[in-house]
C-alpha cells in the first residue's frame, strides 16, 4: 500500500507508507515536540535514537506510549499527541532530565540558543518534582572544544556527527545507566585523541555540553591594547550567516554591516580571508598543474590526485587516519595561515610594524581554526601567525558586548591591500567552491584562453560525493568533491586501493563545506539554513566585478612586489607546509 | 550404557562442581579401579539434576538411588556398600522432611513428584560431552526427520501447532517468529541463541547448556533449516565458563558425526554454529541489544521494528530464541505437536524451567507443566518456607517482575495469569520470600539491580529509575513521607509508559506489586516510623526496659559507638541519635532487658 490513512488529534491525515507519526503530525501543523531527534533533510543525516522520549505520544489500542520520531504510521492508526497521559509522560520525561542538569542557565553558554531550555518553557515545567543526585564529570578543554560533560542529556546527536557522518569515531555513549554520558573512550581528554575539532558535534549539540573555547576576552584585551596593531580576517562563510545571530533571515548577506562593525569593533585594519583564499587558488591551482604536466609527461613519482588542504579539520583527520598518504593533499597552507603569514610579513614590512605588536585575528566558521592557529608550523619564534580564531557565533556576542546595534549598521568596504577578493574566493565558503574556484583559475593558465563561462554548477550542491569531469582545451579533467568526512574517507579509500578516478579532489569536514563550519550560528537541525547560506555564497560570487582569483589586483601586486611567483621559494616557505604522522 | 551393570551418575553442574564432585568422580574412578570394578560400573560425568538444595548428588543405575550431598570421603562407602553389596548407604538417602523416612529412588521425592522434564529431559542423565549419550536418547533424530522427511513450512506448522511460546520472557509464538524469518528474504539469515541469562539467581539457560549442549545445537541447526540459515551463533555469557567449554565440545562433536557443518547427512543442508561471548549487561537479554553487542556495539537496544526477523544481525533476518525454547524443539519433533500441546494450559503449552531461590527449603532448578499453582510449587516442590516460618510473598519473571501475595498461590502459572496478577513469567527467575523480608527494601534492592544494568540510553530508564531508587532509599531510612508513596506510583507509571526497552518499561513492577499488595509497609515506614519485618536498620530502635536492667554495664562496655550511659547498678540508657542499631547491646544482655522495636 502507497498511503496510510490514520488520525492525528483527531483529523484525518493521508500520509506516504513509510512515515513517521512525527512526520505525519507535521505536516497537519502538529508539531510534536522533539529534543533527540535531528534530521538534515537534503545532507541524509538523522538522529533517531529514540533517547530522550520526550516526543511519546497516545496510540489507541497500544500498551505503552509510542516515540513519535521512530514509530511508523499505521493504516488506521489513531494518534493523540495531547491527552492527559501523553502530556503528563512528556512532562515527567522533561522533568527528569533536568533533575539531572545543572541549572545554570543564566551563565550558561548556550542559555538563549540552548534547546532543552526552549523545551522546558514549550512544556511549561515549573516545578521538578523528582530531584536527586545530579551526575558529575570533570570538565574536558581542548585547544578548540569544551565539553562540559554535567550538561549532557545522552541525544547523542554529537556521537551520530562524529561516527556516522564523520567517521572520526572519538565521541560514544560510555558507562551504563545513570552514569552513562558521551565521551572519548576511557573518558581520555579530546586533544588525546584523533578529534579533528571539526565541531560538527558542537553544531548539533542541544544543550550547553559541548562548546567552542571562547576567545572573546583575549581579543577585547588586545583590541584596548594602544601597543598593538590589531587587524582582523574574515572568511567567505562568515558573511552568509552572521546575520542569523541577530535575528535577519538565513541568507541575508552582511558582508557590508559586518566590515562596519569590525571598524567599531576597534579593529584597525579590517581585511578579508577572501584575499587569501584567491592566493591559495594562485599556489593550490599552480600545484595541480604542475603535478598534472608531470602526470601527463609520465612521471611515475608524481601523486594524484591533488587534494585541497584549506580545511584544518580534514588535515588533522587524515595526518590520523591515512598518514601513509600524507604527500597527496595539497602544500598549501589555508586561506587563514596563509593571510597570517603575510600579514605578518608583507603586511608588517609595509606598515612598519613589528612582528610582536601586530595581533592577526580571524573570524571564522569554524572551530577547528582554533587549533589550526596554534599548530607550531604556523608561529615563528612562538609567535603565531594567526593569534587568535573566533567563530562566528564569538563574534556576534563580542558585538553584542560592545554595544553595537548591528541590524543599524552602514555597509562599509574592507581595507586595502588585503582586503580585495574575487568571487573565486568568495565561494569557498561552499562545498564545491573551492575547487570550482581552482578550476576558473587552472584553466586559464593552462589553456591559455579565457573561460568560456564562469559558473561551474556541474560542481555545485549538496550531495555528498560529487563528481564531474571539466574539459581542460581537450584534457577531460576528472574532479571529486567530498564534503562530511564519511564521504572524504570513501574517496581517499578509493585512492589507497589505487581505484581513484580523479585528478582533484575538493575536501571540506563539514557536511554543506563552511557554511555548514561548526562555529556558525546554530541551525537547530534546519537544514534549510545551510542551503539558504549556499545560495547566498552564490549570489555574492555573481555580485562581484572580478570572479577569477588570478585577476585579483592586489595579489598580481603582491607577487611583483614580494613573492615573485606562485611556487616559488619565498611562496613556498610562506605559504606551503607539511603534514605529520599522528598515528604514533 | 547397556555394556556396565551400574552407572554411577554424578552432577557436574556448576553448583555440584564447586563443591567437589570433581574430586568424587575422581575418587569414584579410583576405586573402581581399586575394586575391579571397571568392567562392570561406569562413572557418567551429568549435567545439573535441579536438587541443587541437597548437592553434589549422585545417582545409581539401575536402581535409581537418589544420594544427596555427597563428599568425596563418602565415595568409598557407597563402592564398598552400594556397589559391592547392593546396600544402600541408609546416611546418604535423602530424608522426607514430613515424614522424616529415607526416600531412596528419586522417583518418590516430593521434589520430582510434580515435575514434567521435557527442557531438562537429559540433564542429569546422559553425560553432556559425549555425543553418542546425547544420540541414544533420540538426539538428533528431530533434525534427520527434518532434513529428509519434513519441509521447513511443515516444520514450521509444526512447532507453531505446539503452542510453544519463547521461554525467555516474552512468549511470542516460536512457530510464527520462525515464519516470519523464513519470509524475510536476503542472501544471509541468522539463527542466535540467546544464552544471556541474567537476573539474579536464575541458572535455567546455564543447566540446559552445561547438562545438554546438544539439544540446543540441534534445535540451531532444525531452526537454520526452517529459515533458510547456514549460520548459527550462541550468545553467551563469558561467567558461564562450564557452559562455554560443554558447547564448544558438543559443536566439535557435532561437527566429526556430520550433524554440523557441511552437507548435514548428505542432504545437502549446511549449518554452522559458532559462540558469541556477553560482558555481562542484563541488557544484552534483550534482542536488539544482544545484537548489537555480537556487532561490537555498545550493548544497547534499538527501537522496533524492524525486528530481527527482517533486518537483525549485521542487518539480515535473525531468529533470535532463548536456550529453553531451543531444548524444547526436538522433543516437540520427536514426540509431536499433539503430545506437547496437551500439557499446560489453553494459552500457554508445555512446560516451564524455573530456578527456585530464597526463603524455601529446597532451592533448585525445576521444570513443572504451565498450569501448576504457585503453592505445588513452593509448598509441594520447594517443600515449603525454610525453618518453618511463614510466606510473605513470591516473586517472579526475575527483577523485572511482580512481587505476588499468598492470595495469588493458587493462581495456575501461565503467561498470561502472571502478567494479570501484576508479575510476569520472564526467564524463570522465582524468589520465594518470607515474614522476615521488608518489601520496601526488595523494591529498592530490585530497583538497584535495574539501576546497575540499565544502557543509560532513554531517560525514562536512566534518570527514572535512579529518582525511584532514591525515594525507596529514603523511605526505608525513614525519611519518607507518606506523598513519595504516590510518587513513586505516578513515577513508575510513567517510566512504564516511555521506556524503550523492556527493561525499563518492566523495571518498577516490584515497585508498583508492592506497593499494591503491601502498601501497609510502605505506610508505616512513612507514617509510623517503622520497619514492620525489621529489616530497615534505620527504623530500628533498641531501647532499654528500666525494670529489667540490672546496671551491669555489660552493654556499655561494649557498645562500640558510646550510645550507652547509665551508673553500675542503675538502669542504663541508649541515646538513639548516637546509636547506628548493630545490636551488639541486644546480644551483649543477659537479662533480656533491652527491647527492639
Amino acid at each position: 500500500m502507497d498511503t496510510i490513512n490514520l488520525t492525528i488529534d483527531n483529523k484525518p491525515v493521508v500520509v506516504k507508507s513509510g512515515t513517521t507519526i512525527l512526520e505525519a503530525a507535521s505536516g497537519i501543523g502538529v508539531h510534536i515536540p522533539t529534543l533527540c531527534h535531528m534530521k538534515l533533510d537534503d545532507l541524509n543525516i538523522e538522529n533517531k535514537p529514540g533517547g530522550c522520549r520526550v516526543c511519546v505520544v497516545e496510540v489507541e489500542g497500544r500498551r505503552n506510549l509510542a516515540p513519535a520520531c521512530c514509530t511508523g504510521v499505521a493504516e488506521g492508526m489513531v494518534v493523540n499527541t495531547h491527552s492527559i497521559r501523553a502530556i503528563n509522560a512528556r512532562r515527567t520525561v522533561m522533568e527528569l532530565i533536568l533533575s539531572d542538569h545543572p541549572a545554570d542557565c543564566l551563565i550558561c553558554a548556550k542559555s538563549g540558543n540552548c534547546e532543552l531550555q526552549d523545551m522546558a518553557h514549550q512544556l511549561g515545567i515549573r516545578e521538578i518534582h523528582y530531584q536527586g543526585e545530579q551526575s558529575r564529570y570533570r570538565e574536558d578543554t581542548s585547544p578548540a572544544i569544551i565539553r562540559e560533560v554535567d550538561k549532557c542529556i545522552m541525544c547523542r546527536r554529537c556521537e551520530m556527527m562524529c561516527n556516522e557522518v564523520q567517521t572520526v569515531g572519538v565521541l560514544s555513549a560510555i558507562n551504563r545507566g545513570f552514569n552513562s554520558v558521551v565521551s572519548p573512550a576511557f573518558e581520555m581528554n579530546l586533544d588525546h585523541s584523533v578529534c579533528t575539532y571539526c565541531g560538527q558535534c558542537v553544531a548539533v549539540c542541544p544543550t550547553g555540553a559541548l562548546t567552542e573555547v571562547d576567545e572573546t576576552g583575549n581579543v577585547i584585551r588586545a583590541l584596548s591594547d594602544p601597543s598593538k596593531t590589531v587587524i582582523v580576517q574574515t572568511a567567505p562563510a562568515v558573511r552568509a550567516a552572521l546575520g542569523e545571530e541577530f535575528g535577519m533571515e538565513p541568507g541575508t548577506l552582511v558582508t557590508g554591516k559586518l566590515v562596519a562593525a569590525l571598524k567599531q569593533l576597534g579593529f584597525d585594519y579590517v581585511f578579508d580571508t577572501d584575499f587569501a583564499a584567491d592566493l591559495t587558488i594562485m599556489e593550490e591551482g599552480t600545484e595541480l598543474l604542475s603535478r598534472l604536466s608531470k602526470h601527463l609527461a609520465g612521471d611515475k613519482d608524481v601523486k594524484l590526485p591533488i587534494l585541497t588542504s584549506c580545511c584544518p579539520a580534514w588535515v588533522k583527520f587524515f595526518e590520523h587516519q591515512f598518514p601513509e598518504m600524507k604527500d597527496i593533499p595539497s602544500t598549501a597552507r589555508s586561506p587563514q595561515q596563509m593571510f597570517g603569514s603575510i600579514a605578518k610579513t608583507y603586511f608588517a614590512e609595509k606598515m612598519g610594524i613589528k612582528r610582536e605588536d601586530l595581533v592577526v585575528v580571524s573570524i571564522m566558521p569554524c572551530v577547528a581554526k582554533k587549533y589550526e592557529c596554534g599548530r607550531d608550523e604556523f608561529k615563528v619564534n612562538d609567535n603565531p601567525d594567526v593569534d587568535y580564531a573566533l567563530t562566528t557565533r564569538e563574534l556576534a556576542a563580542l558585538i553584542k558586548i560592545s554595544n553595537i546595534e548591528f541590524r543599524l549598521l552602514p555597509n562599509e568596504d574592507f581595507d586595502n591591500p588585503l582586503g580585495e577578493s574575487t568571487g573565486a574566493a568568495v565561494i569557498f565558503g561552499t562545498t564545491g567552491g573551492v575547487i570550482e574556484a581552482a578550476v576558473r583559475t587552472a584553466y586559464e593558465i593552462h589553456t591559455k584562453k579565457e573561460l568560456p563561462r564562469i559558473d561551474f554548477e556541474e560542481l555545485r550542491g549538496m550531495e555528498g560525493i560529487r563528481k564531474a569531469t571539466i574539459d581542460f582545451g581537450g584534457l577531460p579533467l576528472k574532479i571529486g568533491i567530498a564534503h562530511g568526512l564519511g564521504n572524504a574517507r570513501k574517496l581517499l579509500e578509493d585512492i589507497r586501493a589505487g581505484k581513484s578516478e580523479f585528478h582533484a579532489i575538493e575536501i571540506m569536514s563539514c557536511p554543506g563545506g563552511c557554511i555548514g563550519g561548526g562555529g556558525q550560528p546554530y541551525h537547530h537541525g534546519n537544514a534549510e539554513i545551510l542551503k539558504k547560506r549556499q545560495m547566498a555564497i552564490y549570489r555574492e560570487d555573481r555580485n562581484k566585478a572580478i570572479r577569477k582569483s588570478h585577476e585579483n589586483p592586489y595579489i598580481i601586486e603582491l607577487y611583483e612586489e614580494f613573492l615573485g611567483k606562485p611556487m616559488s621559494e619565498k611562496a613556498h616557505h610562506l605559504l606551503h607546509t607539511e603534514y605529520f604522522d599522528r598515528t604514533e | 550404557m547397556s555394556e556396565y551393570k551400574m552407572h554411577l551418575l554424578v552432577c557436574s553442574g556448576t553448583g555440584c562442581k564447586w563443591s567437589e564432585s570433581e574430586e568424587i568422580i575422581n575418587s569414584f574412578n579410583t576405586m573402581i579401579d581399586e575394586f575391579g570394578l571397571e568392567d562392570d560400573v561406569q562413572v557418567v560425568r551429568t549435567g545439573c539434576f535441579g536438587f541443587c538444595e541437597k548437592g553434589p548428588i549422585v545417582k545409581v543405575l539401575p536402581d535409581n538411588t537418589f544420594y544427596v550431598r555427597v563428599t568425596p570421603g563418602d565415595t568409598e562407602e557407597i563402592i564398598k556398600e552400594h556397589v559391592v553389596k547392593g546396600r544402600a548407604v541408609q546416611r546418604l538417602l535423602y530424608t522426607d522432611p514430613v515424614t522424616r523416612e529415607n526416600v531412596s529412588d528419586s522417583k518418590g521425592i516430593e521434589f520430582y513428584k510434580k515435575q514434567i522434564r521435557i527442557a531438562l529431559r537429559n540433564c542429569g542423565f546422559i553425560n553432556p560431552e559425549n555425543i553418542e549419550e546425547y544420540i541414544a536418547r533420540d538426539g538428533y533424530m528431530a533434525l534427520g526427520k527434518c532434513l529428509t522427511e519434513l519441509t521447513p513450512e511443515k516444520t514450521i506448522q509444526e512447532i507453531k501447532n505446539s503452542g510453544l511460546r519463547g521461554r525467555g520472557g516474552g512468549g511470542f509464538p516460536t512457530g510464527l517468529k520462525w515464519e516470519i524469518t523464513r519470509k524475510s528474504e536476503a542472501d544471509q539469515k541468522y539463527v542466535v541463541c540467546n544464552a544471556d541469562e541474567g537476573d539474579p539467581g536464575a541458572f535455567m539457560d546455564r543447566s540446559i547448556l552445561e547438562g545438554d549442549p546438544h539439544s540446543v545445537l540441534e534445535a540451531m541447526a532444525i531452526c537454520g533449516y526452517c529459515i533458510g540459515a547456514d549460520k548459527g551463533l550462541v550468545y553467551i555469557r563469558a561467567e558461564y565458563p562450564l557452559a562455554i567449554e560443554r558447547l564448544k565440545t558438543a559443536i566439535k562433536q557435532a561437527q566429526e558425526f556430520g550433524l554440523l557443518g557441511e552437507d548435514i547427512l548428505g542432504t545437502g543442508f549446511n549449518f554452522t554454529i559458532e559462540l558469541r561471548y556477553g560482558a555481562g549487561a542484563f541488557v544484552c537479554g534483550e534482542e536488539t541489544a544482544l545484537i548489537h553487542s555480537m556487532e561490537g556495539l555498545r550493548g544497547e537496544p534499538t527501537f522496533k521494528p524492524p525486528f530481527p526477523s527482517v533486518s537483525g544481525y549485521m542487518g539480515k533476518p535473525t531468529n533470535v530464541n532463548n536456550v529453553e525454547t531451543f531444548a524444547n524443539i526436538p522433543v516437540i519433533l520427536n514426540k509431536g505437536a499433539n503430545w506437547f500441546s496437551k500439557i499446560g494450559t489453553e494459552k500457554s503449552k508445555g512446560t516451564k524451567v524455573f530456578a527456585l531461590a530464597g526463603k524455601i527449603n529446597n532451592v533448585g532448578l525445576i521444570e513443572v507443566p504451565m498450569g501448576t499453582t504457585l503453592r505445588e510449587v513452593i509448598y509441594d516442590i520447594g517443600g515449603g518456607i525454610k525453618n518453618g516460618k511463614a510466606f510473605k510473598s513470591v516473586q517472579t519473571g526475575g527483577p523485572s517482575g511482580g512481587c505476588l501475595t499468598k492470595d495469588f498461590l493458587d493462581t495456575p502459572i501461565d503467561y498470561d495469569n502472571l502478567i494479570a496478577a501484576g508479575s510476569m513469567m520472564g526467564s524463570g527467575g522465582m524468589i520465594v520470600m518470607d515474614e522476615d523480608d521488608c518489601m520496601v527494601s526488595i523494591a529498592r534492592f530490585y530497583l538497584e539491580f535495574t539501576l546497575e544494568e540499565s544502557c543509560g540510553k532513554c531517560t525514562p530508564c536512566r534518570i527514572g529509575n535512579k529518582r525511584l531508587h532514591e525515594i525507596l532509599d529514603k523511605i526505608t531510612n525513614g525519611k519518607g513521607v507518606e506523598e513519595d508513596i504516590e510518587r513513586l506510583k505516578v513515577l513508575s507509571t510513567v517510566i512504564k509508559d516511555t521506556s524503550l526497552c523492556g527493561l525499563g518499561q518492566s523495571s518498577p513492577n516490584p515497585v508498583l506489586s508492592t506497593i499494591a499488595n503491601f502498601e501497609n509497609e510502605y505506610l508505616a515506614h512513612v507514617n509510623e516510623g517503622k520497619c514492620p519485618a525489621g529489616q530497615c536498620k534505620a527504623l530500628l530502635k533498641y531501647e532499654i526496659v528500666e525494670d529489667l536492667c540490672t546496671g551491669c554495664t555489660l552493654c556499655f562496655r561494649n557498645c562500640p559507638v558510646g550510645a550507652i550511659t547509665g551508673e553500675r547498678r542503675q538502669p542504663h540508657y541508649i541515646d538513639q541519635s548516637i546509636c547506628i542499631k548493630c545490636g551488639v547491646c541486644f546480644e551483649k544482655c543477659k537479662f533480656n532487658a533491652i527491647t527492639l522495636t
